[in-house]
């Protein structure tokens, strides 16, 4: 009876037919080979339409964005350097994890206003490197310049030099 | 400061990051990873050993070569348990069969170990397999069976694979089948480990793991860990037997022991499988002195922060704990003639040590620099446990999968025995 | 004669035979190609263009970036971040990147991170008290050149992290953005261990790989304000000083390929050989 000995054989080819049979049910159906190949594009198709609309909802919407409403805090930072600066830098974002945007006023209340100095010295913090584009922002050493008080106290950020100097 | 709770990130606990790293760059790779290295190299020396004398007919070594086969068999199911530990999601491991990307050394775990595996067991099948129809056929014949041995009947007849030839001619080719499956089961024992150094020597990103001597410094490691292993649980184990045959003999004269249980270790079989041992170790030393000199001889980019990881951060660990005292000194103690159990057992035990080291300084010591080659980042290995992730990625984790073996082996080893006197029930 | 038996047995076989073989072929069948052949028609391939020279190291990318793509703002990692060189005169080089330059730069001493020395011997019971860093003071007379490298996801053309996922978690989309299946990655981390630029990491919360995907959700939608072009990815928009832009190397008239095209940039880590998208004006020999 030479069929004893392919026994343990024919065991592990039922076996591996237990795994392809189970692919058959575990594997997503549009798992397959991508545009770039199989080293480089294996995958479940249906992620890259997750990632496009699902997994994350947009929330920085832009300068552009505020100007409707705030044309006139949009208009005088215009006129000064900081016109280089998003409003959503320093007001947060205007949507949130959950897809609402800022003028649903009664689901998300007003932006938030950052105020703090470290706000303000992420910029203007003196940091002496003149082979950078550091070296063109004006600087304050900020234990000398009134160091226990808000820099918006004297500067508005919208007009920063309006009044000063 | 460290963020706490769930900012943390993962391997944020047991990293200490020095001067310049990237901001993302932690120990992701901790102890669990030197432990699978450390098994699976386990597992294929104890087959390579097995195999010397299935294949290569070296007499001395049929007893140790049957444990050897059947500890590779318990090793085999501890071998995937650090990386099951290791695993963000140990349950989606599965996955590497459903969409196995083989363009990943990884992936290969999912074929090799199943054939692997598959050879083991059925080399074991053909070895035993007389066992099982003797002891299925017993049980077959008693009428009022325990509930034990209802257990014991259904699991040696399914064993049997409905097989009850045991004639001449049928173990016959029993024989020649063992032969065959530890002929091919040699090349494959050596992918199984070779694939976890391809793991590591593959990895371009990281400049103290990327060479293609990894796979077989890896190989080379493996059979001189599995040899040691088999020889020190084979010790063992002899002694707790003659000690336990002893304590019969003095509780009762009338009772028989055989010469097998009475004996222990047989010297000359420890000293022919030193020999091997010895051979591998050489192998084993040259290929990572090799490594070692060409880092130093060819100075790439990244020898600056290697050569300060190598010979100052942890000149400790790699000189004096692997090269030292895990390599140089068992060789001294195996080469000096009249070898005795004594000194093989001390031998067996610091090459054990010398080869766990190789993996911890290959692993950790691949992650204690920084990709800026301007920084470091120190690996505190978790001892005391605050929670489960401190726990299996920690000592508690490396030492229950150090364990396991031995306590599978048990087991096993009632289904397969190991020793002749057991088989004759 | 066949016998009946034999008959119906060998056809048994021969069906699940044959179906287990094709079944198999279907892992490795090449003509199972996605119906995505660019989706909206036009070929995409998305470029980054960072000007080191324009990077004050304001550190609002990384905030945006934290804040759009939901990365707790509290942790260490971060799918973007800023570095700071100065080179001194003796031919030092200082680097830093103060958690990932999230606050920007606010003091000029170089964050030198923790000594082993200072670091408490169980790190593991106090982890919030993971040593003291220690600074070390330069000079201003002794800079030579200093400047601010940002760095990101190269989204390589030959992206070593997918070659090296076990199972086919990430990938890259046809457009060249490498993406990762959250609900496919197993957490091995061969993916982070294998990116030679650090841009990888478990994120904190879902505990699978990530990392900067060039806001795919962001890129892949028209600009609400300009529909005509696509919407920027948070950091671009963010950044104050244009130091940051993305672009389709595949459009002759984006203005970012311009530029890539007629000026000279470099890339990161280029002996490598993953082929990296992200262009660097300015960049330095020391930047790591």
């Amino acid at each position: 009876m030479k069929n004893h000995v392919l026994r343990p054989f024919i065991v592990f080819l039922g076996i591996v037919a237990l795994i392809l049979i189970a692919r058959i049910f575990l594997v997503p159906k549009d798992f397959g080979i991508g545009e770039r190949g199989y080293m480089y594009g294996w995958h479940r198709h249906g992620n890259e339409e997750e990632w496009k609309n699902q997994i994350i909802k947009v929330k920085y919407m832009g300068k552009e964005y505020c100007k409707d409403c705030h044309a006139d805090k949009y208009g005088s930072i215009n006129k000064t350097p900081h016109r280089i600066i998003p409003c959503e830098d320093c007001h947060g974002p205007a949507g949130t994890p959950e897809g609402i945007v800022h003028y649903d006023a009664d689901k998300r209340p007003k932006l938030p206003i950052d105020k703090s100095r470290a706000q303000c010295l992420r910029c203007h913090y003196p940091l002496p490197y003149p082979t950078s584009g550091r070296s063109k922002i004006r600087s304050i050493d900020p234990d000398k310049h009134n160091p226990d008080i808000e820099c918006s106290s004297c500067h508005n950020p919208h007009n920063p030099m309006g009044g000063l100097r | 400061m460290v963020p706490s709770g769930e900012m943390l990130a993962h391997g944020e606990l047991w990293t200490v990051k020095e001067l310049f790293t990237y901001p993302n760059e932690f120990i992701y790779w901790s102890v669990q990873i030197v432990m699978y290295p450390f098994m699976t190299g386990l597992v294929a020396g104890a087959f390579v050993l097995s195999s010397l004398y299935h294949v290569f007919g070296v007499q001395q070594l049929k007893d140790m070569a049957r444990f050897a086969l059947v500890f590779s068999f318990a090793l085999l199911f501890a071998a995937p348990m650090p990386i099951v530990l290791h695993l963000q999601f140990p349950f989606r491991g599965i996955e590497i069969f459903m969409t196995p990307h083989f363009t990943s050394a990884i992936a290969a775990f999912g074929v090799v170990f199943f054939t692997y595996g598959a050879i083991v067991a059925s080399e074991l099948w053909f070895l035993y397999r007389k066992h099982f129809v003797e002891v299925s056929l017993r049980l077959r014949e008693k009428q009022d069976k325990t509930l034990v041995e209802w257990f014991q009947y259904l699991i040696f007849c399914s064993l049997t694979l409905g097989v009850y030839d045991v004639s001449e001619e049928a173990l016959h080719r029993d024989e020649k089948a063992i032969k065959i499956l530890a002929g091919v089961g040699i090349p494959v024992a050596c992918f199984l480990h070779g694939y976890a150094g391809f793991i590591f020597g593959s990895v371009k990103a990281n400049a103290l793991w990327m060479t293609p001597l990894m796979p077989v410094i890896f190989i080379m490691s493996a059979v001189v860990s599995g040899i040691a292993l088999c020889m020190l649980t084979y010790i063992i184990v002899m002694e707790i037997r003659r000690f336990l045959a002893a304590r019969k003999r003095l509780s009762g004269p009338g009772r028989f022991t055989s010469t097998e249980e009475i004996k222990g270790v047989e010297v000359h079989v420890i000293k022919l499988t030193a020999k091997y041992l010895v051979l591998f170790l050489v192998a084993a030393i040259s290929l990572e002195l090799l490594d070692l000199i060409f880092r130093g001889y060819t100075a790439l980019k990244s020898w600056d922060v290697v050569r300060s990881v190598l010979y100052d951060r942890d000149f400790y660990d790699i000189f004096i704990m692997q090269y030292v005292i895990g390599n140089l000194v068992p060789l001294i103690l195996f080469l000096i003639p009249g070898l005795t159990i004594r000194r093989a057992v001390v031998g067996v035990m610091l090459v054990l040590f010398g080869v766990f080291m190789m993996r911890w300084n290959v692993v950790i010591g691949g992650q204690a620099f920084s990709l800026t080659f301007a920084g470091y980042m120190h690996y505190h290995l978790p001892i005391i446990p605050h929670n489960w992730e401190t726990f299996k990625e920690g000592l508690g984790g490396a030492l229950s999968i150090f364990i396991m073996p031995f306590v599978l082996f048990w087991v096993i080893a009632k289904i397969f025995p190991v020793f002749a006197e057991a088989k004759q029930e | 004669m066949i016998s009946r038996r034999k008959f119906l047995k060998n056809t048994a076989l021969g069906i699940a035979g044959g179906a287990l073989s094709l079944a198999a072929f279907e892992i490795i069948d090449p003509k199972k190609l996605m119906a995505l052949e660019a989706a909206d028609g036009k070929k995409i391939r998305w470029v980054f263009l960072v000007d080191t020279y324009k990077c004050v190291g304001c550190g609002m990318c990384v905030k945006a970036c934290k804040l759009e793509n939901e990365i707790p703002y509290d942790a260490s990692v971060t799918r973007t971040w800023v570095e700071r060189y100065v080179l001194t005169k003796d031919g030092k080089v200082h680097a830093d990147t103060p958690k990932g330059a999230r606050d920007g730069f606010t003091t000029s001493k170089i964050d030198l991170g923790v000594s082993e020395e200072a670091a408490p011997k169980d790190i593991l019971a106090k982890p919030e008290e993971n040593g003291v860093h220690t600074y070390e003071d330069i000079n201003p007379a002794d800079i030579d050149k200093a400047f601010f490298v940002p760095k990101l996801c190269n989204q390589c053309e030959n992206p070593p992290c997918v070659q090296v996922c076990p199972v086919g978690a990430t990938y890259q989309a046809p457009d060249g953005v490498v993406l990762v299946d959250r609900t496919w990655c197993i957490g091995c981390g061969y993916c982070i261990m294998g990116c030679p630029y650090g841009v990888r990491f478990f994120h904190p919360v879902y505990h699978t790989a990530e990392k900067c995907n060039f806001c795919y959700h962001r890129i892949t939608k028209p600009d609400p304000q300009n529909p005509k072009t696509f919407m920027k990815t948070a950091c671009v928009q963010a950044c104050p000083f244009g130091a940051r832009q993305i672009g389709n190397i595949k459009d002759p008239n984006d203005p970012v390929t311009k530029i890539i095209m007629t000026e000279r940039v470099g890339v990161l880590k280029e002996e490598y050989g993953t082929k990296p998208q992200v262009f660097y004006i300015g960049l330095d020999k020391e930047v790591r």
